[in-house]
């Protein structure tokens, strides 16, 4: 390029295409000349990227927050804070009964036969099982919120009070246990699949969407209000889990393989989502900066979230990282 | 009459559904001419949308790969490689410049271990009594998981407008030829018997003695493609190829992603107990 338009440059050009065969420039794919050089069949994917839209990462943020609110509301009513029970319980509620089912059903490709879903029971298949666990979470939460509420506010009286108070533990029970795998399938999902970057971590993503999931609860608690050290000490959990979980990415490096995570714009949301959630939400604890850790880590468990399904379409149309995962 | 004529098994009659045989395609591409009537006829007899024209500059072929509104796909593999011991033209520098062209049309695996029908969580995908697989299109409601999990990225959610769209689709084995005891549609026009359609023993027969043939007569790179030693252990639909799997876009040691589950539910099950443990711990001591 020191030369531009002269005759010069156009000599240049013949040198150029003499000695090595190919010119390549701006604005000019080279892709032949005479045999292509692009990896495999002509840089073609060779797995298929997901066709998932924007409505699968928030989901995971929702259905992470829904299943272990579930779990917070059962460790509240065990431990008698029924302000934070309650809080928790429509948390779960709204997002696991409300807003998870219609993200996931916008997704569709055909939403009217989103019922299909529940045609049958595959236990190898995490979609079916996610589907189950969605269903028999929000079987549990709503009941267990309305009984919670007719608890509380002693709608009824003596035995049937009673009844009620029994019955809103048992559905939170169920809520809490049909929460931890809502809340950590979504890493099961993407990890058991054909997509490079996503199934070499099969085992941290559960981790990770699962954790993110509790540390995003107990911050969404924390930003309405309910202040108390048990929620903090969650809090200092998540994050020091997902600064351990950033530790593990950086180290465990696939080469091409997962190059996804570590380059292109895919690799940033995951680098900045992890450091939200992680160290920064950790440090912004420490000080005593309850609300800004909180908006850090729930920003951060978003963003990430878009980065891992990111990092699958970049990892999924990248014929080498394919290759290099098996070699 | 072209070949073996009506002996051959792409033009006879069949009773292979009726008879719960197992049959398989063979795709050689040491006899493919790259004439695309195996794309054409499988677009016309299922009907299979338009979906769109672009010039991919990849050789001849502006097909680029399979998906949804593709189940057959010729393949146009230029290679600076000798190509058995064919004759050079006089333009050929010989072998110090060796170039060869190969031509392999390329479709659904029908793998033994198939990811696509353990993915899908409505029941819409499944084996048929011929050993393929089936994507029933009435009950797919397009979740796209199947998508993921196709090692030779196969199947594809087809998008609007096409007819259809919405929903999941690749190769069918022509099944609904099949019943009838036709032969599907691609092997039944292949001119040059390379897509041969048959029942898998045969084919797996046959497909053996064809490689050994070119070994012998100068072609030292052909070899089987058929993973039978990863966790698709094997598919149904095989091919011949000159040289590595990776020029064709095929993967070296596809695995059905179903091996993934244990180790990732397990780290899920762990995320879950402590998570739980953390969560009552924490109510636990400050209350």
């Amino acid at each position: 390029m020191d030369a531009p338009a002269s005759e010069k440059r156009l000599e240049q050009l013949r040198e150029k295409a003499w000695q090595e065969g190919v010119v390549p420039g701006r604005g000019v794919d080279v892709i032949g000349g005479p045999i292509p050089r692009k990896p495999g069949y002509y840089g073609e994917p060779v797995v298929k990227p997901p066709v998932w839209t924007w409505e699968i990462p928030l989901y995971f943020f929702f259905g992470g927050i829904a299943g272990m609110s579930a779990v917070i509301a059962l460790a509240a009513v065990l431990f008698h804070h029924v302000g934070v029970a309650r809080a928790a319980m429509w948390l779960a509620a709204i997002a696991g009964a409300v807003l998870s089912p219609i993200l996931l059903i916008m997704d569709l490709g055909r939403p009217h036969l989103f019922l299909n879903m529940l045609r049958v029971f595959k236990h190898r298949s995490a979609m079916s099982m996610g589907a189950w666990i969605l269903t028999a979470f929000g079987a549990c939460a709503v009941p267990g919120l309305i009984a919670l509420e007719l608890h509380a506010h002693q709608i009824f009286a003596g035995t049937l009070d009673q009844l009620l108070s029994f019955a809103a533990g048992i559905f939170i029970f169920g809520a809490a246990i049909f929460g931890t795998l809502l809340a950590t399938y979504t890493g099961v999902l993407i990890g058991a699949t054909a997509i490079p970057a996503w199934f070499l971590h099969r085992t941290l993503l559960p981790i990770h969407f699962g954790t993110a999931g509790l540390g995003s609860a107990a911050a969404v608690l924390e930003l309405f209000g309910h202040r108390i050290s048990a929620l903090n000490f969650i809090g200092f959990y998540a994050a020091a889990v997902e600064t351990l979980l950033l530790i593990w990415l950086s180290v465990a490096k696939h080469g091409a393989a997962d190059r996804a995570i570590h380059e292109h714009g895919s690799g940033w949301f995951i680098r900045i989502g992890e450091v939200l959630n992680g160290p920064l939400a950790l440090l912004l604890r420490f000080f005593g900066l309850i609300p800004l850790a909180a908006i850090s880590f729930l920003a951060g468990a978003l963003i990430s979230r878009i980065g891992w399904i990111a990092v699958g379409k970049v990892s999924g149309a990248d014929p080498e990282a394919v290759f290099a995962s098996q070699r | 009459m072209i070949g073996e004529g009506i002996q051959s098994t792409n033009q006879r009659k069949h009773s292979y559904v009726q008879d719960r045989v197992e049959v398989g395609f063979f795709t050689d591409p040491s006899v493919c001419i790259g004439c695309k009537a195996c794309e054409v006829a499988c677009k016309e007899w299922n009907q299979v949308p338009d979906d769109g024209f672009t010039w991919t500059g990849n050789s001849y072929d502006n097909t680029g790969h399979l998906g949804a509104s593709t189940w057959r796909h010729v393949m146009f593999l230029e290679q600076d490689l000798p190509k058995g011991d064919q004759i050079a033209g006089p333009m050929s520098l010989g072998d110090q410049d060796p170039f060869r062209w190969v031509f392999l049309s390329d479709v659904c695996k029908h793998c033994e271990e198939a990811g696509c029908l353990e993915a899908c969580p409505t029941g819409s995908i499944v084996r048929t009594e011929v050993g393929s697989v089936l994507v029933q299109n009435d009950v797919c409601n397009g979740c796209g998981y199947c998508v993921v999990s196709c090692p030779f990225g196969v199947i594809d959610r087809r998008p609007s407008p096409l007819p259809d769209s919405g929903g999941a689709f690749k190769c069918t084995f022509c099944y609904d030829r099949q019943k009838s005891g036709l032969v599907p549609a691609c092997a039944k026009v292949c001119p040059t018997e390379s897509i041969v359609f048959g029942r898998l023993d045969d084919l797996r027969a046959k497909a053996s003695q064809r490689v050994q043939q070119l070994q012998q007569s100068g072609y030292n790179d052909a070899q089987l493609y058929d993973p039978t030693d990863t966790s698709v252990r094997g598919i149904h639909a095989f091919f011949l190829i000159l040289g590595e799997p990776e020029a064709y876009g095929l993967p070296p040691k596809p695995q059905v992603p179903t091996i993934y589950l244990k180790s990732a539910w397990t780290a899920a099950f762990a995320t879950a107990i402590a998570s739980i443990i953390a969560t009552l711990v924490a109510f636990a001591f400050s209350s």
